[in-house]
């Protein structure tokens, strides 16, 4: 599926992008391609969504949203389709996924709630069952950050 | 961090240029120099706030298959513990937190039964069975995007 250029291609681009002048040519360079074949290569990345995002990922606690709750929610599995698009719908919510629940845990739907204050990640949480009409949720609060990279594909072989 | 600092982290975040002069792109944007952007980028990178610029792959459309995992780890053992599941190469995101379940990290391996294979690893060496595997089945919202003018 992946051709071996591809996979040459997405292991550059999964390291940090130079900052010089014209980036896109320093890779192309390394990789043996044209500045253009590598800006071709990426704009079809990311049409297809192989490349979700392709830009600055930031530490977002340095930059004052400081307060980040995983919102756990118990939703009948019949509503969660229903739900999930509502969640989706708050701007605080930067992600909703469906989760399986195991003994011992409850919760189905999870969403990541960001604020600059706890009170506020607690006041969008509320607002969130309001609309939803779902009452048995958590917050989960980091308390500390133990390890945070980039996965690298494509570096086994 | 300036006013134009959190310009410019705003829009680079999806919007970065794909194009041969991408820093001098951004300059005009901002009405400001292609050198001044690339000095402001080297100085937030340098403070952390960047971690990185680049591509953020979707790890399914790459053949890989990845989860989210919660483990119950006796606070006396918390760094040993992290220790021992932060050196897989696949574990991207760990971080403690406030419940019973109190250890949550992400997982990428080449297959389900992949990662299947390593939780158990992990269960058998750390001797903790307390080891939930939480894979999305559904995805409502994925987007990390911060509007850094609001802050």
């Amino acid at each position: 599926m992946f051709t071996e250029l591809d996979k040459r291609i997405i292991r550059e681009l999964q390291e940090d992008l130079p900052l010089t002048s014209r980036p896109y040519k320093v890779i192309a360079d390394k990789i043996g391609i044209t500045e253009e074949e590598l800006l071709a290569k990426v704009r079809e990345f990311v049409d297809k969504g192989i490349i979700r995002r392709f830009g600055a990922a930031l530490r977002h606690r340095e930059v004052g949203f400081t307060a980040n709750a995983m919102v756990v929610w118990d939703v009948p599995d019949e509503k969660t389709r229903e739900v999930g698009a509502i969640m989706a719908g708050f701007p605080e919510v930067s992600h909703c996924y469906q989760r399986p629940r195991y003994p011992g845990w409850p919760y189905n739907m999870f969403t990541m709630v960001h604020g600059l204050s706890k009170e506020e990640c607690e006041a969008t949480a509320a607002r969130i069952a309001e609309r939803t009409g779902i009452k048995k949720y958590d917050l989960l609060y980091s308390t500390a950050e133990l390890k945070k990279d980039s996965m690298k594909y494509f570096m086994e072989e | 961090m300036d006013s134009l600092d959190k310009q410019l982290l705003t829009l680079i975040q999806s919007d970065f240029p794909i194009t041969p002069e991408p820093f001098k792109e951004l300059a005009l944007t901002l009405g400001t120099t292609e050198e001044d952007v690339i000095a402001r980028l080297q100085k937030l990178k340098e403070e952390g706030i960047i971690r990185r610029i680049g591509g953020i792959f979707d790890s399914k459309k790459l053949g890989y298959f990845s989860t989210l995992c919660a483990i119950k780890v006796p606070e006396e053992r918390i760094d040993e513990v992290a220790e021992l599941i932060n050196s897989y190469p696949g574990v991207t995101h760990n971080y403690l937190r406030q419940h019973e379940y109190n250890m949550w990290f992400t997982l990428i391996a080449l297959s389900s039964q992949a990662v299947e294979d390593i939780l158990e690893e992990m269960r058998r060496r750390t001797g903790i069975k307390d080891l939930i595997n939480l894979p999305a089945i559904n995805f409502f919202k994925i987007k990390v995007n911060f509007n850094l003018n609001e802050v």
